[in-house]
């Protein structure tokens, strides 16, 4: 025995320090106050910042359900932007019928309609979501490669499909009339349904904290994001777990394709694909597997595009490129590296 | 493999009496007598088809066959061989097309500016995939798909954007040298019927460009560099534990290929013409060298030469079958959709999943198969 | 004797293309500490994540408590009521200790008599029971780990290496914990390297080498017969002293 662990029990040690990494914490304010004297204007860094918050919470809610299935299966989902795409289209199926609420000019009737299309968009991609865990990703649990290249051939052919239903060309949605326009304060100006998004961005990323620290389930979750294999030497049923996570993270892509979808007022197939670049980014970011890092690195990179795009709009096509490099220098594996085995 | 020194006597015999053609092959044989077959008519009628078939469509369709040859095989390199998901392909591609196009377009319809504009692509390649190499160097390999995503898609955005220097999504037109026109004639004379003039001309350099190119490919994956690739793909940790430093053999093998895209995508805007973010960058081409690497055969070198050809000639042709079933099932709800001549892709991707699952050697790994 | 609690015939276990396990057999009585010997690579490690479906043996019977467990999932394994202590403990270092501890009482809430006397074999832990498990030093997370795997009742306990790399004054105190736990019924399958640990535990021994068990027999008869230890453990195990 030469190996002196510390592992003593005598009364007199004191406790130990709790791990808190609060550093990339602060990298978005510091980064949000850094930019203020670049921006020069306070009402249009303002405004610059709630936009970022409002792309920034719909990135994140795209990209929230691949970073923890990444994290608890070690599954990497290429065609996951194809939950993103269908979610935006499922919005049709409500938008059809009730064309009507979009014109009132009702809040409640407004606000009800973008629930309902929530709604159906997160049913529709959760059951494709189990057809396409059980089709597409089982078989190729263990190999990264395969993975890869049979996500992108279910993402060819889910994509064809939206083309075979709904039609190639790209499809006008309306944004429901009093989300349209913006709240003005003095000199700021902030797009209503920009503020929308980042409050329902704040919800969901707040119900999935409540979800993850606060239940059994959760616990399950983050034990299994660490050490699946213990989780099931517990007696617990991983696969089904990790169903159920996956379903949800692909209801939760169809969520941030509802809003992507009213963002851009335009639904295409391709544009879940469009927007992974931007979530693979911020699943990097954060660290695979972290929603906190999800959340975080999502923000960063919204806020960093829209203040760059200010500040020097050619810079910003290779902003997001810079952060990740950067990120990436300073810790390999993301903001908050998760602890695997 | 082939080269190995435990193989049958009789193997081995065969190959001293290839002589010529083992050496070109770098003795790695087709090894099923369809696949021979197929390959020889392959390269038959791509060398004759000036001669075989009248019109700009078919030489057009041997001309892309040609390119994407080359594009996929190097892609090969890397999926198959080394075993890494690179979606960057498309911007080496794109880096040759644009290298090619810019110099033409601003230094004159030349000679010494396809030179100038190749060796300035190629070595803006060899720069991003070294740079992206190092990159993922310091994170996990999983990353490695991922930030060859991203890279890319800024890269094609740039180009989008760039107008001033790239002609934005219009992309270039340019002249090609005086030799390479449809103008220039070579002899007065039409030889066998057909006219030689510098379209013809043009052919023949894609043509045995992309010939070097793929013997160049297996010579390169038969070589010891290529074996400790495939031992890299095999077992990173044991090819790591025997000494070999994964990463710079990865690194390595990215810049061939990267290299080897770029020439194509030379080609393939001295082909065109022209060159643009459709025809070389977009995202939508990456898809497409994927599905042909897989279905045509991973790891064999050779599968993209079916890849290729049957995805081009797919392409070009499916369509039209598509179209007939398309109409043959009109009135049934949803059926026609699915048929539609635009919905080609659709069945490919089926055919790249089965692929995937089934037969992770593609077509030539099906053949070679069936040979046993 | 009556029939063992665990019995394993003629296992054979592959992992990739490596041949691991060479037919194992071996039995594990009831209500008794049985130590498993060997060094280094010679499949102990293997021999446990076989009986606990985490490697699935490619031929042989595993059986537990009459039942055949050989294809069962990890599970239902653990279901059945074996607890699992793997070399690298395993805690989940993002979770608190109260949290690693709840996880693992699967079927509901901790009894508290079973807490008081879990916290009772371990009181480190009670003083650190809402920090996150990853603070723990080394003997801590042993602690915890062994904790866990008796948050709830098990029939068969599997602890791979519990006193590795920690302290001599820890070694100790694992071992306290060990007689308390055999005092109290338990029926345990400890690899053990640490020959002081295991001759002063062990009702059984089973000495593997090279994926097979090369001895099995009573403890006592082990500790004085030094020519078999000679013999079976080498100057290997003399080193580890």
């Amino acid at each position: 025995m030469t190996e002196m662990a510390a592992g003593t029990t005598t009364s007199s040690e004191p406790l130990p320090r709790a791990k808190t990494d609060l550093l990339p914490l602060l990298i978005v304010p510091a980064l949000a106050l850094l930019a203020l004297p670049f921006v020069g204007s306070g009402s249009t860094w303002v405004t610059l910042t709630v936009a970022g918050l409002a792309m920034g919470m719909m990135i994140f809610l795209m990209a929230s359900g691949l970073t923890l299935v990444f994290g608890l299966m070690d599954i990497i989902n290429f065609g996951h932007g194809v939950f993103i795409s269908l979610g935006a289209y499922a919005t049709l199926i409500i938008l059809g019928p009730l064309a009507g609420w979009a014109q009132a000019d009702s809040v409640w009737l407004n606000l009800g309609l973008l629930a309902l299309c929530i709604l159906a968009a997160m049913g529709v991609t959760g059951i494709v979501g189990a057809v396409f865990e059980r089709i597409i990703v089982r078989p190729v649990y263990g190999s990264h490669l395969k993975q890869i290249l049979v996500t992108m051939g279910g993402l060819i052919v889910a994509e064809q499909a939206i083309h075979a239903i709904w039609g190639a060309s790209p499809i006008p949605i309306p944004l429901p009339e009093t989300l349209r326009g913006a709240f003005i304060i003095g000199d700021v100006i902030m797009e209503r349904y920009r503020v929308v998004a980042v409050g329902i961005g704040l919800i969901v990323f707040i119900g999935m904290q409540l979800l993850l620290n606060r239940t059994r389930i959760g616990l399950l979750i983050r034990a299994g994001v660490e050490n699946p294999e213990m989780v099931e030497a517990l007696g617990y049923r991983i696969r089904r777990l990790f169903v159920s996570v996956f379903v949800a993270g692909s209801a939760l892509a169809g969520l941030g394709g509802v809003m992507w979808a009213f963002y851009r007022q335009t639904l295409t197939a391709g544009m879940g694909m469009e927007v992974m670049v931007l979530v693979f980014i911020v699943i990097i970011i954060g660290g695979l597997g972290s929603v906190g890092g999800c959340f975080v690195g999502s923000i960063l990179v919204a806020l960093v595009a829209n203040y760059v795009g200010f500040i020097e709009p050619k810079l910003a096509l290779i902003s997001n490129i810079l952060v990740m490099a950067l990120v990436l220098i300073w810790r390999p594996q993301g903001l908050f590296p998760v602890a695997r085995r | 493999m082939s080269t190995s020194p435990t193989l049958p006597l009789a193997f081995d015999e065969a190959r001293k009496s290839g002589g010529f053609l083992s050496s070109l092959l770098s003795s790695d044989f087709p090894r099923s007598r369809i696949l021979t077959f197929i390959l020889l008519t392959i390269l038959v009628v791509l060398a004759a088809t000036p001669f075989l078939f009248s019109g700009s469509q078919p030489l057009s369709t041997a001309a892309k066959i040609c390119v994407f040859i080359v594009l996929v095989a190097s892609y090969d390199l890397l999926l198959g061989y080394t075993g890494i998901v690179s979606f960057a392909h498309t911007m080496f591609f794109g880096i040759g097309g644009y290298g090619i196009a810019i110099a033409l377009e601003r230094l004159g319809a030349t000679w010494s500016s396809v030179a100038i504009g190749l060796l300035a692509a190629l070595c803006l390649s060899a720069l991003l995939a070294v740079a992206i190499g190092l990159l993922s160097l310091r994170v996990r390999a999983i990353f490695f798909s991922m930030i060859t995503l991203a890279v890319a898609s800024a890269m094609a955005v740039l180009a989008s954007q760039l107008s001033g220097i790239t002609g934005g999504e219009d992309g270039l037109s340019f002249q090609l040298p005086f030799e390479l026109r449809p103008a220039f004639k070579l002899f007065s004379e039409p030889v066998m019927g057909v006219a030689v003039n510098g379209r013809l001309i043009a052919y023949y350099l894609l043509f045995f460009v992309a010939l070097i190119m793929f013997l160049l490919l297996l010579r390169i994956v038969n070589s010891p560099f290529g074996r400790v690739l495939q031992a890299i793909r095999e077992n990173e940790f044991r090819a790591e534990a025997l000494g070999y430093r994964v990463v710079a053999y990865r690194t390595m093998a990215s810049v061939i290929s990267a290299l080897i895209a770029t020439v194509a995508g030379a080609l393939i805007a001295l082909w065109l013409r022209y060159n643009g973010p459709d025809t070389t960058l977009s995202f939508s081409i990456m898809i497409d060298i994927l599905l042909m690497v897989v279905i045509g055969g991973m790891g064999t070198m050779y599968g993209a030469v079916i890849g290729a050809t049957l995805f081009v000639l797919a392409q070009s042709y499916l369509q039209v079958l598509m179209d007939a079933a398309s109409k043959a099932l009109a009135g049934v709800p949803l059926l026609p959709n699915l048929v539609h001549p635009d919905r080609w892709l659709l069945w490919l991707g089926a055919l790249f999943i089965i692929s995937v699952y089934a037969f992770p050697g593609g077509i030539v790994g099906r053949l070679r198969q069936a040979r046993q | 004797m009556a029939e063992p609690l665990l019995q394993l015939s003629g296992v054979h276990t592959h992992i990739g293309p490596y041949h691991i396990l060479h037919g194992v057999d071996f039995s594990i009585p009831a209500s008794q500490l049985t130590v498993l010997l060997g060094r280094n690579g010679a499949g102990k490690t293997t021999t446990l994540r076989t009986i606990m479906g985490l490697w699935q043996a490619s031929s042989g019977m595993i059986r537990f408590d009459g039942r055949d467990i050989t294809k069962t999932s990890t599970p239902d394994i653990a279901r059945a009521g074996i607890g699992y202590v793997p070399e690298s403990m395993a805690i989940f270092t993002d979770l608190t200790v109260r949290e690693n501890i709840v996880l693992a009482a699967r079927s509901g809430p901790v009894e508290p008599a079973r807490l008081d006397w879990m916290l009772g074999l371990f009181p480190a832990l009670k003083r650190f029971w809402n920090l996150p498990a990853g603070n723990l030093s080394g003997g801590q997370k042993q602690m915890l780990a062994i904790a866990r795997a008796i948050a709830e009742p098990r029939r068969l306990l599997l602890i791979d290496e519990p006193t590795k790399g920690l302290a001599p004054v820890m070694v100790r105190s694992m071992i306290e914990a060990f007689k308390a736990l055999k005092a109290s019924g338990e029926t345990i399958l400890l690899v053990e390297q640490n020959f002081y640990a295991a001759s002063a535990l062990g009702d059984n021994v089973i000495v593997m080498d090279d994926g097979r068990i090369v001895h099995s027999g009573a403890m006592r008869e082990m500790v004085e017969d030094k020519t078999l230890q000679q013999r079976l453990l080498g100057l290997s195990l003399d080193a580890h002293q």
